[in-house]
């Protein structure tokens, strides 16, 4: 195929941009005929769950607000001036963001109305760096599960590469609209895999960096001890770019870190030779709940994604790296039980702020009090996932509790943070499968809450570490879906990982056949 | 508001559910109304993910272990420094009011809020 102006590169947009060979404003004309063509209609409150054909990648569109980005980027370029790093390059932002002006929904019914008054830090440099905002792109509601299927705006999205599989999640409009032409990049969270997830199920590249490494401010939070922003990109260098527009300290964010940003780009072709890769079996025997009956047991990785696995050691192995087979990681076993209580506790603590008062939704009718207003405005509001979310995390964090779950969960993060302590002193980093299958039907899995968590069983120990992880796309399973292979690395070692993940970026030749349906092969 | 007896003695089994009671709890803390479909939905959730977070109590830990409140520790070259609490004006304040869901006169209105009148 030769690729139409909305499936460049975001590099190669700003370069083109830059001897006068484009314009902001055509990428932008050429994305939005993109949308036009293959969306079928964004999510909307109400809407029709099985909805138009498309990919349903949005929530909102902001064309009004992107072509007055273009218009100033076409007319700094004009003047000889910096149109900075992103110049003309459309970016989808996840709607968990604060976008000023713009609904900021998190997916759900409680914040359909919402307009921020500010916006989110990694939104606000992102736009200094030229980037157009084109729109906020659809999510599980507020980010609680790993299909998209549960945000109360309907449609939910589709997977690109099949229309009757989830793209992932939470941040799964954002990988369907990468994955689709419908944005060069997207703005995703990572608090147990939801940007790396969807990134591997929709075949593109998805980075959770260092927790503290991009700010969080403007961010709506689900759990702020393992929330990462993060880029999202059709290849490795993209992602990078996009990092290196938003990290660094914020004067908002006591826990964005103030370790100086790196240049990501400046080595990132400079291959693996000499660097150190693991491999564990910890990654590889894996339990989580049986498909057909539910019970926990072990089991093995889907064999093509055991394959792709070994083809991407060698393919390593091939440029140089030396791989280190063995590397023990035990207590990433317990990455899921720690998060169902960790997350739960902090998500509890960080809802309770959404009461019908201030903003947001309120119930309709007369309420006879103050409590009434806030039982109802939160009953109504919330769909299921922030329900169980809040129960379980007052469950656990309850004073009789509390020692043998919370603190439970957080002393079993110790372990896991110093098993990786442990391995990056003999490694680099580790390679692991990002996701244990490929995306999985829509209607598999949803409802049952332990499953889903369990599809985070790879990512989220890198949460729970707060060490940066890529994941990166290495091709395709028997049934056509995409595979992704995630690299992880000690704290604040984003530049190796993006040069170790170019090393092994296996980007896609063909259209995911949901745009080839609308636009040709 | 104190918890249920239920809620007490079942800390002290091996294998915990969170029974109707205990549930009814929660929601009250939580702050939510649900009907009776969501509310069984909810409860057997519930109890499925305490399954699932039963694996932690196996785990063998170090009693010096100490916990971990997030992933990567901040030293004092890194930690960001804290703004300084210091009242600063703002422009946004219509902005954050027009979000309110019923306003008069700038004020937010609710409806009765629960007191007890002090002799």
């Amino acid at each position: 195929m030769s690729a139409e102006i909305c499936e460049l590169p975001a590099h190669e947009i700003v370069a083109r941009l830059r001897t006068g060979d484009l314009t902001a404003e055509v990428v932008l004309e050429a994305t939005l005929a993109r949308i036009e063509a293959v969306e079928g209609g964004g999510g909307a409150l109400n809407g029709d769950p099985n909805g138009a054909n498309g990919i349903h990648a949005y929530i909102t569109l902001a064309e009004e607000r992107a072509r007055a980005q273009a218009r100033a980027v076409d007319r700094a370029l004009e003047a000889g001036d910096n149109p900075g790093l992103l110049a003309g390059v459309p970016v989808a932002v996840k709607d968990i963001f604060c976008v000023s002006g713009i609904a900021s929904t998190a997916g759900s019914k409680i914040l359909a109305n919402f307009v921020s008054p500010y916006t989110a830090t990694p939104v606000v440099r992102l736009e200094a760096a030229g980037a157009l905002t084109i729109g906020k792109a659809n999510l599980d509601e507020f980010t609680y599960g790993s299909s998209n299927e549960s945000s109360a705006f309907l449609p939910t999205p589709r997977n690109p590469w099949s229309a009757g599989h989830v793209p992932g999640g939470s941040s799964g409009g954002s990988a369907a609209a990468v994955a689709a032409g419908e944005a060069a990049l997207s703005l995703g969270t990572d608090t147990s895999g939801s940007i790396r997830q969807p990134a591997a199920f929709c075949g593109i590249v998805g980075m959770k960096p260092t927790y503290g490494r991009v700010s969080r401010y403007g961010m709506i939070a689900f759990a702020s001890s393992l929330d990462c922003p993060g880029p999202m990109a059709r290849n490795v260098k993209d992602a990078g770019l996009m990092l290196l527009a938003m990290a660094g300290a914020d004067a908002f964010d006591a826990t964005a870190a103030k370790v100086p940003v790196e240049d990501y780009l400046d080595q990132i072709e400079g291959g693996v030779r000499g660097m150190r890769i693991g491999l564990s079996p910890d990654f590889s025997r894996l339990r989580y709940p049986d498909a057909d009956t539910g019970e926990l047991r072990e089991q093995v990785l889907q064999p093509e994604i055991e394959k792709a696995l070994l083809e991407s050691a060698e393919r390593l192995a091939e440029q140089g790296a030396e791989i280190v087979e063995g590397v023990d990681l035990p207590a990433v076993q317990y990455g899921i039980p720690a998060y169902f209580v960790i997350s739960r506790v902090e998500a509890a603590s960080n809802l309770h702020r959404y009461d019908g008062v201030k903003y947001g939704y309120r119930s309709e009718g007369e309420a006879a009090d103050l409590f009434e207003l806030y039982r109802k405005s939160r009953g109504q509001g919330f769909g299921s996932q922030p329900k169980l979310r809040i129960l379980m995390g007052m469950y656990v964090s309850g004073e009789q509790y509390e020692k043998r779950y919370y603190e439970r969960a957080l002393r079993v993060r110790t372990l896991i943070r110093r098993d990786f302590e442990r391995a990056f002193e003999r490694v680099d980093a580790m390679l692991a499968p990002t996701t244990p299958t490929t995306a999985f039907e829509i209607g598999g899995i949803y409802g049952d809450s332990v499953a889903m968590q369990y599809a985070d069983l790879l990512t989220v120990p890198a949460n729970h570490a707060g060490i940066p992880a890529i994941s990166i796309p290495t091709g395709l399973d028997d049934s056509g879906l995409p595979i992704g292979m995630q690299l992880m690395g000690p704290d604040f070692t984003e530049r190796r990982l993006l040069r170790m993940g170019r090393a092994l970026e296996q980007l896609q030749e063909s259209r995911p056949p949901l745009v080839q349906e609308r636009v040709g092969a | 508001m104190a918890p249920p007896e239920d809620l007490v003695t079942k800390t002290q089994q091996s294998d915990p559910t969170i029974s109707s009671e205990i549930f009814r709890h929660l929601v009250r803390l939580a702050a939510l109304e649900l009907d009776d479909e969501e509310a069984e939905y909810l409860r057997r959730e519930l109890n499925q993910q305490l399954q699932a977070i039963r694996d932690l109590e196996s785990i063998e830990l170090p009693t010096d272990l100490p916990i971990t409140s997030h992933g990567v520790p901040y030293s004092s070259e890194t930690r960001p420094g804290l703004r300084q609490d210091r009242a600063e004006p703002s422009d946004k304040a219509d902005a954050i009011l027009e979000q309110v869901p019923e306003v008069e006169e700038r004020f937010i209105v609710v409806p009765d809020i629960p007191h007890t009148e002090l002799e």
